[in-house]
């Protein structure tokens, strides 16, 4: 006999409510990471200097920003569920916890959105 | 009423290490410290979008003692959890769990993240020492 709801087995979300919904976002990124990081290190390998004319030249490529922004926001979802696990994990007190995951969140969007922001600014900028 | 001793798993006190869990703290590890660089990837996208000065003044703080050794560790970090990132997704996707082939995978990942670190410190030694 299973205690479970007809309505929450057709779900089937679980006790946390989303399912395999934050496993499988962590794989998707992590999927889509693996070209986009090995795609950024390999073109500032390449790059005949790392001087600021030659690395502002590349980055304003329409391709290059595109790919750039791309990045900075799959990276910085990726590691916000990474690390919301780690906070998950070890931080027990309820109210810490909380504190804590509502501060990297706002970090997360703060940084994803300054670094794309960035590459905007190096893409369309002066 | 007698209380029999219950078996305590996992017993921390008791648990060999292998590779198997070191790995995976690992995984753990580089996957936190690559998140603290991606305050420093965002620090250097912002110099550069700040002008040549600011770019100049961010380069010259990664290319320093401190911030080639930092960056050095960053890319052993970045080519182990890519790796081993990988090894899981074989994982996921249901491959890869023999022992044998589970000691495999994490001595690639390890050394593998070894090899490809020095290969790329020594590409920039040789790009900035023709």
């Amino acid at each position: 006999m299973s205690l479970r709801s007809p309505l929450g087995r057709v779900l089937g979300m679980g006790s946390a409510k989303d399912g395999t919904g934050h496993w499988w976002a962590q794989r998707v990124s992590a999927v889509a990471l693996v070209p986009l990081t090995l795609w950024f290190l390999y073109s500032l390998l390449v790059l005949p200097a790392l001087d600021y004319g030659t690395v502002k030249a590349w980055l304003a490529l329409p391709i290059s920003s595109f790919l750039a922004a791309l990045s900075v926001a799959v990276l910085t979802h990726h590691s916000y569920l990474g690390t919301t696990v780690v906070v998950e994990d070890y931080v027990h007190a309820a109210g810490l916890k909380v504190a804590t995951l509502l501060l990297l969140r706002f970090l997360y969007v703060i940084f994803g959105g300054a670094g794309i922001f960035a590459i905007l600014r190096v893409a369309f900028g002066p | 009423m007698p209380v029999r001793a219950r078996p305590l798993s996992p017993h921390l006190d008791v648990y060999r290490w292998q590779i198997s869990n070191t790995l995976s703290i690992l995984h753990r590890v580089t996957g936190v410290a690559l998140s603290l660089g991606i305050v420093a990837l965002v620090y250097w996208l912002m110099a550069l979008a700040g002008g040549e000065d600011s770019y100049d003044a961010a380069m010259g703080v990664f290319t320093g003692g401190f911030g080639l050794t930092v960056l050095v560790g960053w890319a052993f970090a970045f080519f182990y959890h890519l790796l081993n990132g990988v090894r899981h997704l074989f994982w996921d996707a249901g491959y890869g769990f023999e022992r044998s082939q589970r000691h495999a995978s994490g001595w690639i990942a390890v050394l593998g993240a070894l090899v490809l670190t020095i290969g790329v410190c020594v590409w920039v030694w040789l790009g900035a020492h023709p």
